[in-house]
């Protein structure tokens, strides 16, 4: 399984994502906002957290459309696998990728701290290692998580089963305690919290390593 | 050609910032604020000389980056 990590200045978790991708036995090529075209074989583009472009004018809204961002999109268009994490959650709501928005954290203050979340659906890869309602901890740490998305777009989420995870104990002022979700497709997923940071036992936490275990282990079917 | 564009949260979205500024004017006895919205202006230097067609570009840019119209709405002034 080959996997791309996006880079954009102010990205800064882009070396923990490709080391999560790495530790669990997939290759990873190293992709810079300013390339046009998605490497050859990927399978999965992972867009990382961080402050990209200094969170000018909306947090992720520049890079979502960056030369690589329509890259992205294309990507996920043809059904490719697309996991955004924290900042690159909210590049992918700016792309139109994933429905609602992340807001200002409703407390107005950053919080980074380990989080208890639940696994809301099993029903996608980036899920498919866990079990359904399994508690984990992945660290969070933003200040614009705080995720809306008006009555009607909230319904159809919970009906088509899309939130992938929910925050146990609210950080933000998130709608539903919604802390993932899911494209139509179930192949692009948002999340604000960091399964990269809790894949090895010196990070504090190893609950983040199944979601890269099963992304590796997708095979040549993506 | 000037454009002013301001960006403004929906009505109906709750604004974190918009109520932390409104608790701030409480406390500093302004006691008749009801209601705080926070939003942003962005100034456009345009090489353009049509109003019209000055207005139909920053709608366009206001469409495809200006604004998240997920969350916010815009309104544009020429001069």
């Amino acid at each position: 399984m080959k996997a791309a990590v996006i880079t954009f200045p102010g990205s800064n978790c882009d070396r923990d994502l490709a080391m999560g991708f790495e530790k669990a036995g997939a290759e990873v090529v190293r992709v810079w906002h300013k390339d046009t075209e998605i490497p050859a074989g990927v399978d999965v583009i992972g867009v990382p957290g961080g402050f990209s472009f200094g969170d000018y004018l909306r947090c992720g809204a520049i890079a979502s459309r960056s030369p690589v961002g329509q890259a992205v999109v294309d990507f996920a268009k043809k059904g490719g696998y697309v996991i955004g994490i924290c900042n690159g959650f909210q590049v992918l709501t700016e792309m139109g990728l994933l429905p609602g928005a992340l807001m200002r954290n409703a407390s107005l203050k950053f919080v980074c701290r380990p989080q208890k979340l639940k696994v809301a659906t099993t029903d996608s890869v980036f899920t498919s290692g866990y079990g359904l309602g399994d508690e984990v901890v992945y660290p969070i740490a933003h200040h614009d998580g705080n995720y809306v998305i008006d009555a009607e777009g909230l319904a159809r989420l919970e009906g088509e089963d899309r939130v992938a995870y929910r925050y146990v104990g609210n950080p933000n002022g998130s709608t539903a305690d919604i802390a993932g979700v899911l494209s139509e497709n179930r192949r692009v997923i948002g999340m604000m919290p960091h399964p990269e940071r809790a894949v090895e036992g010196a990070q504090g936490g190893t609950d983040g390593a199944a979601l890269f275990r099963a992304l590796a282990g997708m095979g040549a079917d993506a | 050609m000037k454009a002013r564009v301001h960006v403004m949260l929906k009505d109906g979205v709750l604004d974190p910032q918009g109520e932390a500024v409104r608790h701030a004017l409480g406390h500093l006895g302004f006691s008749g604020v009801e209601g705080v919205r926070q939003g942003k202006v962005i100034e456009l230097d345009l090489a353009a000389t049509d109003a019209a067609a000055a207005e139909k570009e920053v709608v366009e840019m206001c469409e495809k980056l200006l604004a998240n119209t997920v969350i916010e709405k815009y309104t544009i002034e020429i001069a």
